[in-house]
């Protein structure tokens, strides 16, 4: 396949950046995206050219560090699969491939493609945890049985990878289904039951603090998410919210 | 120069950990307030190792290179995490989980670490729950279990086929927990560059902000390092990108000796190669080995048949297959442990009966499963067990249920669906035994620097068993150093913070911009990426499954000639005030050249087979690893000396006094 790629330069945070073309020939159809990055790079350093940086670690779809916005979309063209799961297979020859990074306030560029997404860290230092001694004197494991379907729940909730395609997809910038995911996971156990309320209270807080924008149920932050973490997490998060200011 | 001392504690093999415990120096909670220390990585490891330091009181530094503490490597673990809690009722006990991981290493790991190891994991499970770790669950509300390799019970621990997200999360929260109060302080998107020795102790390190470039030095009482292991020196591997050897490296280069280097294991079950463009391997659970088949044809002419593309797996008729693991070991049968799949899998695709283009995969068949689970549904229902269509339906749900998130991860990769047709699948590298040398208190020949997690060599001798790893790096990090690091900090009370403005760490930062500097003025006309290609294809040609004498020389010299071309002719772009990846790149890469030489090295040495090490020369007559215990029931552990070739070799011999040593059968 031979493809045209339209690429998002821009040096560090605060210089202006602006979109640069490159061509790019005998890409296989069994590529994943990086890895058709990954020979553009080389192409780009053999001819003196500054590589094109990006975010990417595990390559498995599970870290959460690989963020491009791909012709319009979080992640490209393919349901739930992260970019480095996103395979070549998925485009045709001769195509014109838009690449951004993942656009928000909140989430400033580092250069290029890459973006500090370190506003999520700090909504989960506000609350993220549960208030638990890691000495080991707990008490045993099967002393707290939890029902199935909400250990279920609690677990599809806390499978997402915080790579932030939410933020992204959302004409808003909204966190909201990523702090809501990490807000449901704890609200749906027993663990989490006892600081429920202070929980909801500091995260939403930290979230808005951050600038991050606010949640108009549009729906696209479930389409993109790689994970299919579901809205009905914001409306527990929304449920959590209120009892808590209730209870003030 | 440090001599080995394993400070093993004296006494019975079950009562060392708890007298230890009870008779090492602590550390009061209004001196822990007066103490730094360092800990590199965030992984299962490093991030419980940070939650736990910090909670005790102590004040830590945390670094990692990735944007945030939760993406380590760790997080990609997919099967499990082994406890011998023994809620199965099948005869666990912490014994057994013991004496299963020690023979599972094929007898060359510490004793009484792994026996300290199996002690503390029915905490971990406690510890994770508590924490709000969302573990699978029967509908009785209790914790499931499942099988693994290597064992004949079910202590598996998990959490779908993400149990090292769930894992990693926990202690990630519980690090957030800290770093709100301030007892944490996190340093994303930092890379340690080298470690600073003050009068012979570690006492910082100088670390590299990623994003702005700046070289930057942290005073500490002590350093932690929980990086990881190398499994990258192979290139393709089924690490992140990013993992790599040098917090490791550097120590050892600072007087850290390094074991076993030639210990790695070669994962059986991963997505083969598709072509030149590959950057990384996947790895396909080994708790799929629970439900799946492996096989390969019987006869060549299907062989052929099916790589041309003119059959398909599903035709072959049931007495046409070879389900080789079965065959050849029925007491295991699929779930024999990791190094015995791989070499199996190996010497049928040696033999020509790979079922791919390139002749180097073999079948991973789930149909029997399906057919199973959906039978046992259909009754459970009181529905039609004899409608074929029916039952394939409710068994692929069961199996959705286990394992879906593999299979859809095989079907983006490979564009075909594993519930209709079987997994093609080929060893990988995936993860190293081998690594920084520690004593009992997981220190290493360095006073003050600590190794744990996969970094150190301890726990899993030659081969590690299926789900050990998540338990290794939490009970490291959550349950020992913070007990073991007290009886070194108790003499470091009065020290005061550790000044940065001293000769020592003007000459390491001064080390660490003369390297950076040396590669961006270089200008050679090699990316740094064709240098760790050329590197993982000697290493996985001469140094993976199988290995001898004639190419393990080929690969020293090989190794040491890539590296000095390397110095000449590398081409790293940018600068070094900006983000840049390359220049990352450059420091690990040429680490990695000095590490797998050294690894080819004590290949070569060890001239036994043992665990994921094979030499050809060692084998039994039906093909079977043959240890040679009178000769090398030791630790190789290796003083660095500059060139690798010249590091000196260390024995630290092992004794089994609870464990008779015997020849490895699965059989």
């Amino acid at each position: 396949m031979n493809l045209t790629l339209k690429i998002w330069r821009q040096a560090n945070t605060t210089s202006k950046g602006e979109m640069v073309t490159y061509p790019i020939e005998n890409v296989s159809p069994d590529m994943s995206f990086l890895e058709m990055m990954d020979v553009l790079n080389e192409q780009l350093i053999n001819k003196g050219i500054d590589p094109v940086a990006f975010d990417h670690d595990c390559r498995e779809g599970i870290c959460g560090m690989c963020s491009m916005y791909i012709n319009g979309e979080a992640h490209g063209p393919d349901r739930l699969v992260t970019t480095c799961q996103l395979h070549m297979r998925k485009f045709k020859d001769g195509e014109t491939i838009t690449i951004e990074p993942f656009r928000a306030n909140a989430f400033p560029v580092v250069k290029d493609l890459a973006v500090d997404r370190s506003a999520f860290d700090r909504i989960q230092h506000a609350g993220g945890f549960v208030s638990v001694n890691t000495s080991g004197n707990t008490q045993d494991a099967n002393n707290i049985p939890i029902d199935k379907h909400d250990a279920d729940k609690a677990f599809d909730a806390a499978t997402c990878i915080g790579c932030g395609a939410c933020v992204a997809s959302c004409k808003n910038a909204s966190a909201m289904l990523f702090v809501s995911a990490k807000v449901s996971q704890y609200a749906l156990l027993p663990q989490g039951k006892i600081e429920a309320t202070d929980r909801v209270l500091n995260m939403v807080k930290q979230m808005d603090d951050e600038g991050f924008g606010n949640c108009t149920n549009t729906g696209a932050c479930e389409v993109e998410c790689p994970k299919g973490i579901s809205l009905e997490n914001i409306a527990r998060m929304n449920r959590e919210y209120l009892f808590a200011t209730a209870k003030g | 120069m440090a001599s080995l001392d394993s400070k093993i504690p004296k006494g019975p093999l079950s009562d060392k950990w708890t007298n230890h415990k009870s008779h090492i120096n602590l550390v009061s909670p209004a001196n822990k307030r007066l103490i730094d220390i360092i800990v590199v990585g965030t992984g299962l490891a490093g991030a419980s190792a940070s939650a736990t330091l910090a909670e005790l009181g102590y004040n830590v530094k945390a670094f990692c290179f990735q944007d945030s503490p939760r993406r380590a490597h760790s997080i990609a673990a997919q099967g499990g995490i082994n406890a011998a809690k023994n809620y199965q009722g099948d005869g666990d006990s912490t014994y057994r989980l013991f004496y299963d991981t020690v023979k599972g290493g094929d007898y060359r790991s510490r004793e009484s670490n792994v026996h300290r190891l199996a002690e503390v994991s029915t905490n971990i499970i406690d510890q994770c729950v508590a924490q709000g770790v969302p573990f699978a669950r029967d509908y009785g509300g209790l914790l499931d279990n499942r099988s693994f390799g290597g064992v004949l019970v079910s202590r598996t621990f998990y959490a779908k086929g993400q149990t090292g997200q769930q894992l990693l999360l926990g202690a990630y929260s519980a690090m957030n927990r800290q770093i709100g109060r301030g007892k944490i302080k996190m340093y994303n998107r930092h890379e340690m560059m080298d470690l600073v020795l003050v009068d012979r102790k570690a006492r910082g390190i100088i670390a590299r902000n990623l994003v702005t470039g700046a070289v930057e030095r942290h005073g500490a009482h002590a350093v932690v390092v929980a990086s990881g292991g190398y499994g990258n020196v192979f290139f393709l591997s089924t690490n992140a990108m990013g993992s790599n050897v040098s917090a490791g490296w550097k120590i050892h280069q600072k007087g850290a000796h390094f074991a076993n280097p030639c210990f790695t294991q070669i994962h059986p079950t991963c997505i083969p190669v598709s072509g030149d463009h590959q950057s990384k391997l996947t790895l396909m659970s080994e708790s799929l080995r629970n439900d799946g088949r492996i096989w390969v044809p019987k006869n060549l002419d299907e062989v052929q048949a099916i790589r041309e593309g003119k059959l398909s797996p599903t035709q072959l008729k049931e007495e046409d297959r070879d389900y080789y693991l079965e065959r050849r070991y029925p007491a295991f049968g699929n779930l024999v442990p990791r190094d015995v799949a791989s070499r199996a899998a190996k010497e049928r695709c040696d033999a020509g009966y790979g079922v791919n283009a390139t002749g180097e995969a073999v079948y991973l068949d789930f149909a029997a499963a399906i057919t199973r689970y959906g039978k046992e549904q259909a009754h459970v229902k009181g529905l039609n067990e004899n409608d074929a269509a029916l039952v394939k339906k409710l068994g692929q749900d069961v199996v959705r249920s286990k394992y879906g998130n593999l299979f859809q991860m095989y079907e983006k990769i490979v564009d075909q669906n594993p519930y209709e047709t079987p997994m093609m699948i080929y060893p990988a590298v995936h993860y190293t035994m081998g690594g920084v040398w520690v004593d009992y208190n997981l220190m290493t020949s360095i006073p003050g620097c600590y190794a744990i997690g996969e970094a150190n060599f301890s726990d899993h001798g030659a081969n590690r068993l299926g789900a050990s790893a998540l338990m290794q790096g939490l009970a490291d990090g959550y349950f020992v150093l913070p007990y073991t690091i007290g009886d070194y900090l108790a003499d470091d009370i009065r020290t005061g913070a550790i000044a940065t403005d001293s000769p020592e760490f003007d000459a390491a930062e001064k080390a660490v911009l003369d390297k950076i500097s040396l590669f961006l003025n270089n200008k050679g006309e090699h990316s740094v990426d064709y240098y760790h290609k050329k590197l993982g294809k000697i290493m996985w040609d001469k140094c993976g499954m199988s290995r001898n004498a004639e190419g393990l020389k080929e690969a020293m010299a090989e190794i040491k000639a890539l590296r000095e071309d390397f110095y000449k002719n590398v081409n790293v772009p940018g600068t070094d005030t900006e983000f840049n990846e390359q220049l990352a790149k450059a420091g690990r890469v040429a680490d990695f050249l000095e590490l797998g030489e050294l690894f080819a090295k004590d290949a070569l040495e060890r001239t036994e087979s043992c665990g994921g090490h094979f030499r050809e020369e060692s084998q039994t007559p039906e093909g079977e690893a043959m240890r040679d215990d009178e000769n090398f029931t030791f630790v190789s552990a290796w003083e660095y000396k500059g060139e690798p070739a010249d590091a000196v070799l260390h024995k630290e011999d092992l004794n089994y006094e609870e464990i008779e040593v015997k020849t490895r059968s699965y059989k």
